[in-house]
């Protein structure tokens, strides 16, 4: 594989706004992959801050329950393919061509096309609020019959999702190929630092899950308008159905948003550890294993629809044998930090918070995954603090550590480091104040979607939306540190992190120039 | 159009500079409130001897999650401290050790084992709905529960008894706020009361925390749970499946009562329903 | 050189395309796929008459069947099963009635989908005869007697003592209606 991928670099730099539009280079649009997804964030972050407010005490204050449930929908939707996915599809085209030394990803015109389909899916989304009737108000994870009530809002929403989802099935396809074809030459599979393994398995995973979605609201679809009767119990179907088919894709779906995640921790803790990953072999293993299990237990978030026992006794022993490839991980990485000689630059910060608190989520996972205690907790604050535990600490905090680690190779300034710290810190109190009292609000009971609540909930709802407060502004912080860094960081040394070893800090000056690679590096 | 709905649903300024000197107030008050209220930290005291089992199976993983936390955060924070550039610590370039390897992946899988067996049990004894005393079924209509006592052949509907004006803030709210219907369940203690669930319109499930029973209520088909109570009481509980805008608003109310009690109201509903033929 | 990475790249391209489409269709697939396993566990007993493996009544033990009935949609009309309960013995053949009664001024196309409490007890209450195997037309004002033949297998495990047999009506209606119907619901919601 001495060849290098040719292709048209003749647009050397074309500035003013086409050079957007039209860029094929990878490193653009990781670029505008990122601040898509920041710009999704703090549309779903205002979503949920409205949602807090009206939580804020019982009663009806802020919003009607029509608007409250468009809110908790549009809130999920736009923060799991809007906000979460497209920033670590952003990680990808950044870094994989850097890391395996490839001069770009291998399809780079499908790679402008899977980014710009985003913009016009989130304003489908975000559009939906203004016809008639107001968006959908089903919850992110749309169940039949609720969505065949819907007004127009569901059938953008269902088109908006079969634009996000054709969007990540090209991006997993022009990363899968470019892992497998692209490699410079030494760059064996089993030496490919964790990040690329793990966007490996995640692209995997969304080319099998996605169409899945896909199928599942276009189902929804012919359901409202063309007279099917999928989900329709006096045509013959199930509305269960709808469940079974969402679930075959939303379980891998939650570690598409997880994975990623780890494969970012599993670089920035070596580097401030100064010390490799321990057990590189049996993280790549751990994580395909789950990816893997992730097919196999998609029942258990349906507990209380009434399956038969001996399926739910299936569903729960298969979901407590996720704990033991995650486990793993978890362990690999203390094992990591253990007689190393760490230092606590914010990437490090970040990656510790996700480690510390995505640990918590998994415990709060494995006492959901049996099934007589999680037919008390399903479907309430209990499940909710869960999965933010396990999405917001775990992947948005890993993002963080990656954009801290990668920034000064992106754009050759650094981060006010001072400022990153602070970001960390008032992140992960205001996280904690806003979902770790979720977890009582679950255990006494109070469901999860309801705009109003009994006096008994109102002293953690309090707590928990001053803390959402708390959290969504932190991340105005961050913005700011983004800002000043871009235009008057200091600049960033060559390497500004002794122990950073996978070949974007070695074999390349610090900013990246816009074209690298052209010539593959021998790795040996 | 679309002005007048935005203007709806933010409710007017008034209701924001109300939210805003709330929040302030409330940030000030919250400490002290907090030390007077009694927070509910855990579960609910279950009321059948089947949530008394899920509680205790919830407390024992949550202790097996307590010691693991202690040696995985342990090492976490031992790490942390001495491992430490700043102390001067030199790294060890170790990254593999396939004896710990293997016992981290083998050690999990019998505490896995362990917990297997009475999640096992008590998932078996919560599905048994057999050989039931009587049987109520429940059917949810967008927004209320519709009851059917099958062997007494009683029908009714339950709906939310909160006057709106406290939900919307205009007076105080009561102690029951949410949680109280017009017309309750009413089951006898210590007898096995099947609950079949079904629903007009979309799901809905039938949950009620201190009588550890949560079930979807599907159209078109019929689900079935149950449980025993075990002292008298009013038990109080809401739908758990989000069915549009008053999903928040159909709460479930259960009576338990003496078995005499419970002639006697099962002769009043009947005598009310022979007066109105 | 490059052509030739070039020509792997499409050639994982095509794979994986087809890996996309593949998975589209399981989607798909999941409808059928489910219908069976309802079908096997007896969860959604489809429309058609049972075989009674076994017609051994046995005497030695009885269950107790509970007849339900619900009836969907606008329409003025009930649906009651003639008795609420009766204890039967497994293998024996058992007669149930159904009224339905339409009490409003329109004839109704209507449909009934059969459903078992507890689920799996569906495995073993065979229907020989039912009104839920085909469309029932009630004209305005007018009642129906639906009859069901079934019997339950000497086979149904010894812990289940009670047996529901649900029945739930629904009008069946012109499509374009409906949709029409539909699409105002949605409006004011």
């Amino acid at each position: 594989m001495e060849a290098v991928h040719e292709h048209d670099h003749s647009h050397d730099h074309p500035s003013g706004i086409m050079r957007w539009v039209k860029t094929t280079n990878h490193k653009d649009i990781g670029t505008m992959y990122l601040w898509f997804s920041f710009a999704m964030f703090m549309v779903g972050g205002v979503m949920a801050l409205i949602l807090r407010a009206e939580l804020f005490q019982p009663g009806l204050q802020v919003v009607e329950p029509e608007f409250f449930n468009q809110m908790t929908t549009l809130h999920g939707l736009i923060m799991v393919f809007g906000a979460i996915m497209p920033a670590f599809v952003g990680f990808a085209n950044w870094q994989i061509p850097m890391m395996i030394g490839a001069p770009d990803m291998a399809f780079p015109r499908l790679n402008n096309w899977s980014f710009w389909l985003l913009p016009p899916a989130a304003t489908l989304l975000v559009l939906s609020m203004f016809v008639p009737g107001g968006a959908a108000g089903v919850g992110w994870t749309m169940y039949a019959p609720l969505t065949v009530q819907q007004g127009m809002g569901m059938d953008l929403l269902i088109f908006a999702v079969h634009i996000l989802g054709m969007s990540s099935i090209l991006g997993s396809i022009n990363i899968i190929t470019t892992i497998l074809n692209m490699r410079a030459p030494g760059m064996t599979m089993m030496k490919m630092p964790l990040f690329v393994w793990t966007w490996l398995i995640t692209a995997y995973l969304l080319v099998a899950a996605m169409p899945v979605l896909a199928g599942a609201v276009t189902m929804t679809l012919t359901d409202r308008h063309f007279g099917t009767n999928f989900f329709n119990a006096a045509g013959g179907g199930d509305p269960v159905l709808f469940q079974h088919i969402f679930w075959f894709f939303g379980h891998p779906e939650v570690y598409i948003i997880a994975i990623p995640a780890f494969g970012v921790v599993s670089q920035v803790i070596p580097a401030f550890s100064r010390k490799p990953l321990f057990g590189y072999a049996s993280m790549v293993y751990a994580t395909a294993s789950i990816a893997i299990l992730s097919f196999l237990v998609w029942a258990h978030h349906m507990y209380t629809v009434g399956m038969p026992v001996e399926a739910q006794l299936y569903y729960m022993f298969a979901t407590m044998l996720i704990a033991v490839p995650t486990g793993v991980k978890v362990f690999n990485w203390v094992a990591t930090m253990w007689r190393g000689s760490l230092t606590f630059e914010t990437p490090m910060l970040f990656a510790l918070g996700f480690l510390f608190l995505f640990t918590i989520g998994g415990f709060t996972g494995l006492v959901l995954s049996l099934t007589p205690v999680d037919v008390q907790l399903h479907d309430t604050y209990y499940v909710v603090a869960h999965f933010h535990y396990v999405m917001v600490a775990g992947a948005l905090f890993s993002a963080f550590a990656g954009v801290y680690f990668w920034l000064p190779k992106w754009i050759g300034k650094m981060y006010d480091e001072t400022l990153g710290k602070w970001h960390f810190w008032l992140s992960i109190i205001f996280f904690n104040v806003t979902f770790f009292v979720q977890h009582f609000l679950g255990l006494a009971g109070m469901p999860r979607r309801i705009p109003d609540y009994s006096l008994q909930f109102t002293d953690f709802n309090m707590i928990s939306s001053i803390g959402a407060f708390g959290f969504g502004l932190s991340q105005l912080l961050f913005l700011y540190i983004l800002i000043k860094a871009i235009r008057s960081g200091e600049k960033a040394p060559e390497k500004p992190w002794e122990g950073a070893d996978t070949l974007e800090w070695t074999h390349l000056p610090t900013p990246a120039p816009y074209h690298s690679f052209e010539t593959p590096p021998t790795v040996k | 159009m679309i002005k007048n709905d935005i203007k709806s649903t933010f409710g007017g300024s008034m209701r924001l500079t109300a939210f805003l000197r709330l929040i302030c107030v409330g940030t000030v008050m919250l400490v002290p409130g907090l030390a007077a209220a009694e927070l509910q930290w855990n579960f609910k005291p279950a009321n059948t001897e089947i949530g008394v089992a899920v509680h205790d199976l919830h407390s024992l993983v949550m202790w097996i999650i307590v010691l693991i936390a202690i040696v995985v955060f342990g090492a976490m924070f031992y790490a942390i401290v001495k491992h430490r550039k700043s102390a001067g610590h030199q790294a060890h370039q170790f990254h593999e050790n396939t004896t710990i390897e293997i016992v981290w992946t083998v050690v999990p899988v019998f505490i896995l084992v362990g917990m297997a067996f009475p999640a096992t049990k008590a998932l078996l004894e919560l599905r048994d709905s057999s050989a039931p005393d009587m049987t109520i079924k429940a059917t949810g209509y967008q927004w209320k529960w519709g009851y059917d006592y099958l062997d007494e052949g009683i029908s009714f509907y339950s709906t939310l008894s909160t006057p709106r004006e406290q939900i919307e803030g205009d007076t105080e709210k009561g102690e029951n706020y949410l949680l109280e219907v017009d017309n309750p369940v009413v089951v006898p203690v210590g007898k096995k009361v099947r609950i079949l669930t079904t629903a007009n319109d979309v799901l809905h499930a039938w949950y009620v925390p201190e009588l550890t029973v949560k079930q979807d209520a599907i159209p078109g088909f019929i689900r079935d749970t149950w449980f025993r109570a075990e002292k008298t009481g009013t038990f109080r509980g809401q739908c758990a499946e989000l069915c549009g805008k008053e999903h928040g608003f159909m709460p479930i109310v259960v009576n338990v009562v003496s078995e005499d009690e419970y002639k006697i109201w099962v002769a009043e509903q009947k005598s009310r329903v022979a007066a109105r033929n | 050189m490059s052509n030739s990475i070039n020509k792997r790249n499409r050639e994982t391209f095509r794979k994986l395309t087809v890996i996309t489409l593949v998975m589209f269709g399981f989607g798909y697939a999941l409808v059928p796929l489910y219908e069976k396993i309802c079908e096997v566990t007896g969860i959604n007993d489809l429309a058609k008459p049972d075989e009674v493996v076994n017609a051994q009544v046995d005497t030695s033990r009885s269950i107790v069947l509970e007849f339900d009935a619900n009836v969907r949609g606008e329409i003025a009309w009930e649906l009651v099963p003639r008795e609420r309960k009766r204890k039967v013995h497994p293998g024996e053949l058992v007669h149930v009635v159904f009224d339905l009664k339409n009490s409003s001024e329109v004839p109704v196309l209507a449909q009934a989908i059969p459903s078992y409490g507890p689920q799996r007890a569906g495995l073993y209450v065979k229907k020989l005869d039912c009104f839920c195997f085909t469309q029932q037309e009630i004209a305005a004002g007018e009642n129906l007697e639906l009859p069901v033949v079934l019997v339950v297998e000497p086979s149904i495990p010894r812990d289940v003592h009670t047996v529901t047999l649900s029945y739930t009506m629904f009008e069946i209606e012109g499509g374009g209606e409906r949709t029409a119907a539909k699409e105002l619901e949605g409006g004011k919601g």
